[in-house]
């Protein structure tokens, strides 16, 4: 039922857009019979983002199960599939929590962490949710130099899916490499992050982060600064938190805006003061380093000076807002040590709830596996 | 030998290049158009063809395609290329010099016509690169060149950087007649873009390539058109701007036409779906907005012609992630098809549309094609505008599969194609 709730919530969005649709709708009514399906709602689905007023027709029906095989992106989620993921991580925090944190319940499944881009938190969150619920986890980094001998990612796939796993956790630099993978694979597959697409664990553990310290998303203003363009974590998080009925600001330099980005359900902001105005959560954006000298922006300096978080700027959000970073931080250039530990960072907060979301993510995937045969 | 007579009856026929769009009979004799005209009677031993309630066109011309001979003969030979070309209604085309080794010598030339002599079921025209191996530096030999079968100047999906160079290039070809025909794009504002640039692109997380990319270097290349009058032709526009741009150069009396792929008057940036590879081109699939002013500026002139734009990649190019795989798509065989789209949607005229796919096309690059007079070469192709049908991969007779229409339904298709005279392809149901 939540389901045939988001198609048409997406349609309504999707007619925002213009398509090319119309000669092979004329044809499609010309030669009905011919043809049994319209692929055209399936497309029309893709870039659709949920908006915010919808969540007011929303029913509050909670979910009793979670109806997708892969975990591609939060696009593809409806805020009840991802409100339904969040309760379930809610319940996992207390596993790690325990002295005893070792379930069974994955006894015998085997996961494949398959990173083709280095990473040391999100593969070992990864790992260590796997190996908490009892299941095999294999971690597979695939250098960028192994593929240039030849082995395309479709390969790679064939071959590991031969090994017969339960799970493909999956890292990829390119944006809807997974999602290929996933179409070629006969196990479930999550995205570890995909490109400047999507990371939809971490905006999840950012969600579970905000959820617990302030009871509920809808109507807080969330501030996401720094490198838009190059982040998929903000993408995850400005779908995943408009999704949830929070108001979303982006904070960046324009040459580190994506084009369009003002339609995605976002305010933007050039000048962070200004932006942190009545914020209660500021999430801050990892720069990285080769994008600092000169291409993008001119300096380090320039970007502290004007965009870092410091604690003079952290007065303009409210006096209790929650500051948060997905990690690795650069202290220094987006964010100041005294902020980064400070009382009001929920940094550490967030590495905890990563394993708690990801623990109910596999679970959840497992279980549907279990269930489809 | 005796002589060989064909009568067609009872098609609707149309010509653009005498102003012909009617039911009429057409008499072939040997390699040549006899006579059109109502009622038309033939001796005892010709064959008689009717042909009542299909229409009939002069055969089309694609001028630009991409072959992977020599060099990339697993993605595409000179022969399946002519099968494809033939499978479209397509009768003469321009093969690009965009091969392994490009095409920019006069035995390269020769090796093109020969395997087309000896292989191809069309007529398949070599265009040479402007500057040697395409490195934007050293003039080819344009006179040899064009002396030994080339009929067109390009450097393949590459732009001169260098203004001087384009210049003198320019100005030689002037001397020969010669068109040179370019793509426009600027290395270095699409950087590593893989598609339009926008909020289909920002949602996507895939980097975009600006209008600009495009515009800035077609203006370039317009001006020193303007400069040096030599014959220009902006190969594959796909913004609004650049449709202004040529029309404002084209009514100021310059050298200048340009052409258009069929991709980009049928498909936009949506369509693009879920990160489909074989809709990644070059340019880039654009907005609704720009398809729509695409549209508009083919029916009033400003584009004077339709390509294919054929360019065969397989697999190992195609199933990548969409940032890493090759940009380009295969189109000969849908090029027609694909077009009547905007026929029946009443967007463009049919005689506008086999004005730019044949008689337009013939005309810019002085080809012996695009016409049914009396007397020109019996190039034509029979098609049933309404006839529904579906692609589907295994149907393709191009060697390459990377269609962006894979699973799209038509209507209205090519039942036969004939190349001086004989019949080169038959639809088999």
């Amino acid at each position: 039922m939540g389901l045939g709730r988001t198609i048409k919530l997406r349609n309504e969005f999707a007619i925002g857009f213009k398509f090319s649709e119309k000669s092979s709708t004329t044809l499609f009514q010309r030669h009905a019979n011919l043809f049994e399906t319209s692929s055209i709602h399936l497309r029309k689905r893709i870039f659709a983002p949920i908006r915010t007023s919808d969540m007011n027709t929303l029913e509050n029906a909670a979910l009793s199960s979670f109806g997708q095989k892969h975990l591609l992106g939060i696009a593809e989620l409806s805020p009840q599939e991802i409100q339904f993921l969040l309760d379930r991580a809610n319940e996992a925090v207390s596993v790690s929590r325990q002295r005893e944190k070792k379930k069974s319940v994955l006894r015998g499944r085997t996961q494949i962490n398959l990173f083709f881009e280095a990473s040391t938190r999100t593969q070992s969150s990864f790992e260590l949710a796997g190996k908490r619920l009892g299941a095999d986890v294999m971690n597979m980094s695939v250098s960028s130099s192994s593929v240039k001998k030849g082995e395309t990612l479709i390969d790679t796939a064939m071959t590991l899916n031969a090994m017969q796993p339960d799970l493909l956790v999956v890292r990829h630099q390119s944006a809807g490499a997974v999602e290929l993978l996933a179409n070629k694979v006969g196990c479930s597959v999550i995205n570890a992050g995909d490109g400047a697409h999507e990371h939809p664990t971490q905006a999840l553990l950012d969600a579970l982060t905000i959820q617990r310290s302030k009871n509920s998303i809808a109507g807080l203003t969330v501030a996401i600064c720094g490198d838009i363009l190059h982040s998929r974590v903000a993408r995850s998080n400005i779908i995943l938190l408009n999704a949830l009925g929070a108001r979303v600001k982006v904070i960046a330099p324009s040459t580190l805006l994506p084009a369009g980005i003002d339609r995605l359900g976002v305010e933007v902001y050039r000048d962070m003061n200004e932006g942190l105005k009545d914020c209660d959560v500021v999430m801050m954006l990892r720069l990285q380093r080769e994008r600092m000298t000169g291409a993008l922006i001119p300096s380090i300096r320039e970007y502290f000076h004007f965009y870092g978080l410091d604690a003079k700027r952290l007065e303009c959000a409210k006096p209790d807002a929650l500051v948060m970073h997905p990690g690795p931080m650069n202290r220094g250039v987006e964010i100041a040590s005294e902020i980064a530990d400070g009382p009001q960072s929920v940094i550490e907060t967030q590495v905890e709830m990563g394993v708690a979301v990801r623990m109910a993510v596999i679970e959840i995937l497992m279980e549907n596996r279990g269930s489809n045969g | 030998m005796a002589d060989k007579s064909v009568l067609i009856k009872g098609a609707h026929i149309v010509d653009p290049s005498q102003d012909i769009d009617a039911v009429s009979d057409i008499l072939i004799k040997n390699d040549r158009v006899e006579a059109i005209g109502p009622d038309l009677k033939a001796e005892k031993s010709a064959e008689i063809i009717d042909a009542t309630g299909k229409h009939l066109f002069p055969g089309l011309v694609d001028a630009r395609v991409y072959v992977g001979e020599p060099g990339g003969e697993h993605r595409e030979t000179i022969e399946s290329a002519s099968k494809a070309a033939a499978a479209g209604g397509v009768t003469s085309l321009i093969m690009m010099p965009e091969t392994d080794p490009v095409i920019d010598d006069v035995a390269l030339v020769d090796f093109v016509r020969r395997a087309a002599r000896d292989h191809a079921v069309v007529r398949i025209y070599p265009a040479a690169a402007v500057t040697k191996s395409m490195d934007g530096k050293e003039l080819t030999e344009f006179g040899l060149l064009k002396q030994a079968g080339a009929v067109m100047l390009t450097e393949g999906k590459r732009t001169i950087s260098g203004n001087l160079a384009l210049r003198r290039a320019l100005t030689y070809a002037r001397d020969f007649g010669l068109v040179i025909s370019l793509e426009t794009i600027d290395e270095s504002l699409s950087s590593n873009g893989v598609m339009n640039e926008g909020l289909i692109a920002t949602h996507m997380g895939l980097p975009g390539i600006p209008k600009e990319a495009e515009i800035i270097p077609l203006e370039r290349d317009l001006r020193l058109a303007a400069l040096t009058q030599g014959k220009y032709h902006a190969a594959k526009i796909s913004t609004a701007a650049s449709a202004k741009a040529v029309a404002n150069y084209k009514a100021a009396g310059h050298p200048v036409t340009c052409g258009i792929s069929i991709n980009h008057l049928t498909l936009n940036e949506n369509d693009i779906g879920r990160y489909r590879t074989y809709l990644r081109l070059q340019p880039p699939l654009r907005d609704e907005d720009d398809r729509q002013a695409m549209i508009n500026a083919l029916v009033d002139g400003t584009i004077d012609i339709i390509v294919s734009s054929h360019d065969p990649h397989d697999v190992d190019e195609k199933r990548h992630p969409f940032a890493e795989a090759a940009d380009g798509a295969i189109g000969l065989e849908t090029l027609f098809t694909a077009a009547l789209r905007l026929h029946h949607n009443g967007e463009v005229p049919l005689s506008r549309l086999i004005d730019a796919m044949a008689t337009r096309a013939a005309q810019i690059f002085d080809l012996p094609a695009g016409t049914l007079k009396p007397g020109s070469k019996a190039d034509f192709f029979i098609a049933d505008l309404e006839m529904p049908w579906v692609l589907r991969e295994e149907d393709i007779i191009s060697r390459s599969k990377n269609t962006p229409f894979e699973g799209e339904r038509f209507s209205g298709r090519v039942l036969e194609t004939w190349v001086g005279g004989n019949k080169v392809y038959e639809l088999q149901e």
